[in-house]
């Protein structure tokens, strides 16, 4: 291969390069990307998505396997951590860095720069005009009325070129490098940040460890050594209803929290809209339910489980389902159960909960004998009953303290707890993310509401003056209908 | 009053507000329509002042009773319920009601839109109108989630924002009928009195210039409650995620205005796109959508 063919190429490689790049910094594309964005957004909010909702999702594969496969594989039920997704994300914050920080630089450049000439020919200007006024005194009078009125000037012989409203485009910049920060907490926590979920009884004890979380998630960059150290006991649950239309009212978590762990713990409340906050991680509560306490004995009276078993709620009644599992017997027992706070019965429905609050509670169970299926290597939900390979032995509605022989043993409905979901999560980014935000509406503001125009006055036969506001804001018509009625009015009044 | 009967009061002031508006709209369609005397002649149109003057001024003591009548029915819902009046969908339409005849009785008093009374009071009956019907909901204590200050702060950003949206959103519309009526010949004899092409433009852009730094500041408020209350400040839930595509479809309208020059009814159709996210994301989200933030009560 010759010389010239491979340079020759090269040259157009680097050519293409800055081609490229001057393409994507531009604002055009910005804003393309910025759109593009948006639109990506929105079949996240029309499909379900499997950090949100994977029960949903589940149920998108059950009813059409094939079509749930191919939106699996564009990433349909996880958009926002798709590779697409990310792409114009990523795409948008080169462009921006690209396309603010060269007008950033400019900007301080032209901020001790004075306003550019006076053209040649007024009259081709917006609210051009001819001011009678006396030509010898004109610049000075308009010069004194322009700083003022806080413009910049300049005069250059007999002309004034005045500017004012340098602040839109800080404000502007302002915004666009606030931006940038925003993107940058929102990274910065999605690398070096921790998400995740237990679901604790009252009385239980939570070590924050990877172990005790029932489902946890780390940033790329985020390893488990980071979590920190402290241990949380629940020591009361109470939720309080409205009593004419069963809705919560209040929920009050105590816990006692010793951090770092070995230290005294203390007591610390923790509500809805509380969190308890230690440097980035923040502890919240963010549901609640029931867990029904039962014994389970065999034929001989011997203890098979006890203690209480977490129930997920159905309805605003807090109707409860669940699933007790008894491995340790055999044939295998499970029940599927459901829990209710305040019963009540109707021919129609049979019976269901009247109101939130445990004041008559019933356990409903169903009984199944057979195999559990928990060592088949598929994992269970441990708020479910795998039947297939059970058969049915009993159906029973216990009061409290009430017992239940199912033939292979009994149940008893001992009592019950609250349980509550703690969410557990470290975002070092978010402090960035907030100060982008209020810098982003302080730009915004400034930009938005100053008003960026030049005014120009000359000498020659008659005194001129005309202007130029940028992006036609109105405004301009009136001030140099002032500046015209200072000079005439100062000439009037020396005659 | 007792809370039950100052929810009562509430309620029949609603009653009262649907009264009131549909005389205003009647009255404002009587002051666009029937300001023509003679209608049959064309090259000579005479107006008759003195008789729609009337009728516009009735709308607009109408619109004004209404919005205080409206005033005093939210401020009562909230009292009834010992907070703001904006914890569920019934109370933020009423709420959204409120803002809309503010923003129209703002942009009145500013640039002497008094035509505008007509799609606003029209608007305004719809809306109070379902929630009454559909979406209406006892007065009761918030949910625990709700229990912030941001509430106040975060939905009522929102509220005024999605009342500007919606009147700038009228006013593009009325540009596109205007334009279209301009554009085969001339605008019929009702339209006259509607302002020119070039204004409703102009308005239109600044009432969303005007609101969109507070809808910027509504999404950051209401990330910055998200990540008091839930623990993440953003989690792309359908009501952030259509948030965001408003504020989006609203920074392209402003852009395509300033940097790229976009006037007339290409603007005017991108300004009622944006206004439509912004719908959207009120009706689907809230009464189909899923997510944490359905506090709808339906
Ligand atoms: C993220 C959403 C964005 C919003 C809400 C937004 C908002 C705005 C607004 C309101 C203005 C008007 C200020 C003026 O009148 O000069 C503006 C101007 C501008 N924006 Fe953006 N912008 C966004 C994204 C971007 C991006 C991604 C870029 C570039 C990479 C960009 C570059 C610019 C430039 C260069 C101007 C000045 C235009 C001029 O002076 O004529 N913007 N922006």
């Amino acid at each position: 291969m010759s010389q010239e063919n491979n340079s020759a190429p090269d040259i157009g490689f680097i050519g293409l390069l800055r081609w490229g790049w001057r393409q994507l910094t531009s604002m055009r594309t910005a804003l393309i990307l910025l759109m593009l964005l948006g639109v990506a957004a929105i079949p996240g909010s029309l499909f379900p998505q499997r950090n949100q909702n994977p029960q949903k999702v589940d149920s998108y594969f059950t009813t059409d396997p094939t079509l749930a496969k191919w939106m699996d594989r564009f990433h349909l039920f996880n958009v926002y951590a798709s590779p697409w997704f990310s792409a114009i994300y990523l795409l948008l914050f080169i462009s921006l860095i690209g396309c603010v920080l060269p007008r950033t630089f400019h900007h301080l450049r032209a901020i001790g720069k004075k306003p550019p000439l006076t053209p040649r020919n007024l009259d081709r200007m917006e609210g051009y005009r001819v001011v009678s006024s006396d030509p010898a005194s004109a610049i000075q009078l308009s010069s004194k009325w322009l700083k003022r009125h806080r413009f910049r000037i300049r005069i250059e012989g007999n002309s004034i070129s005045a500017e004012k409203g340098y602040a839109r485009e800080t404000g502007n910049l302002l915004f666009h490098l606030s931006l940038i920060l925003i993107l940058d907490g929102v990274a910065l926590g999605s690398l070096f940040g921790m998400k995740g979920e237990a679901i604790l009884n009252v009385g239980d004890r939570f070590i924050n460890t990877p172990t005790s979380y029932d489902n946890i998630s780390y940033g790329k960059f985020q390893g488990q050594g980071s979590l920190i150290p402290f241990s949380l006991t629940v020591t009361n649950f109470v939720a309080t209803y409205d009593p004419t239309t069963g809705e919560p009212s209040d929920y009050v978590l105590t816990t006692d929290i010793a951090n770092p762990l070995g230290t005294k713990a203390k007591q610390v409340i923790i509500k809805v809209n509380k969190p308890w906050t230690s440097g980035s991680t923040k502890v919240y509560l963010q549901a609640n339910g029931y867990s029904p306490v039962v014994t389970v004995r065999d034929k001989s009276g011997n203890i098979t489980f006890q203690g209480p078993v977490i129930f997920l709620p159905q309805d605003a009644n807090l109707s409860s389902l669940g699933a007790i599992k008894i491995p340790d017997m055999s044939p295998q027992i499970g029940f599927i159960a459901s829990f209710i706070p305040t019963a009540g019965s109707s021919a129609a429905r049979g019976i269901f909960s009247t109101y939130p609050e445990v004041l008559d509670p019933r356990l409903v169970l169903s009984a199944w004998k057979g195999n559990l299926g928990l060592d088949s290597g598929t994992p269970q939900s441990v708020y479910s009953l795998n039947t297939s390979k059970m058969t049915k032995i009993g159906l029973k509605a216990l009061t409290l303290g009430s017992t239940y022989d199912f033939g292979a043993g009994t149940i008893t409905f001992d009592g019950w707890k609250s349980w509550v979901n703690l969410q557990i999560v470290d975002d070092p980014g978010k402090m960035y993310a907030l100060f982008g935000a209020i810098f982003a509406i302080l730009g915004l503001l400034i930009s938005l509401f100053t008003r960026q125009r030049r005014i120009w006055v000359k000498v020659g036969e008659g005194v001129e003056i005309a202007g130029l506001a940028k992006n036609g804001i109105p405004g301009l018509e009136a001030e140099l209908t002032a500046l015209a009625r200072a000079l005439e009015e100062a000439t009037g009044g020396k005659e | 009053m007792t809370s039950t009967n100052l929810a009562y009061f509430s309620n029949g002031a609603i009653y009262a507000c649907l009264i009131i508006f549909t005389i205003a709209f009647f009255a404002h369609a009587v002051e666009v329509s029937w300001s023509v005397k003679n209608a049959e002649s064309n090259d000579k149109t005479e107006f008759d002042f003195t008789k729609t003057q009337r009728a516009g001024r009735i709308g607009t003591a109408m619109m004004i009773l209404g919005f205080g009548v409206l005033a005093v029915a939210v401020v009562t819902r909230g009292l009834s319920a010992h907070r703001v009046p904006w914890g569920n969908m019934y109370e933020f339409s009423i709420t959204g009601a409120l803002m809309l005849t503010g923003a129209y009785l703002f942009a009145f008093a500013k640039y002497k839109v008094r035509w505008l009374g007509l799609p606003v009071s029209i608007s305004v009956l719809l809306t109070l109108g379902t929630a009454i019907t559909v979406l209406y909901r006892p007065s009761a204590p918030l949910v625990p989630a709700l229990k912030s200050p941001w509430l106040a702060i975060h939905v009522l950003a929102a509220i005024i924002s999605g009342g500007v949206f919606l009147v700038a959103n009228l006013v593009a519309a009325t540009y596109l009928v205007m334009e279209r009526y301009e554009s085969k010949g001339g605008r019929p004899k009702w339209a006259e009195r509607i302002p020119s092409l070039d204004s409703l433009d102009q308005l239109s852009y600044r009432l969303v210039a005007f609101v969109f730094p507070l809808w910027t500041f509504a999404v950051i408020a209401g990330a910055i409650w998200a990540e008091s209350a839930w623990g993440k400040y953003w989690s792309w839930d359908p009501k952030e995620t259509w948030a965001f595509i408003t504020w989006v479809a609203y920074a392209a309208y402003l852009h395509a205005r300033v940097t790229v020059g976009w006037r007339g009814k290409r603007a005017a159709w991108l300004c009622i796109f944006a206004g439509s996210t912004f719908l959207f994301n009120y009706i689907y989200v809230n009464i189909w959508g899923t997510g944490l933030h359905t506090y709808s009560g339906l």
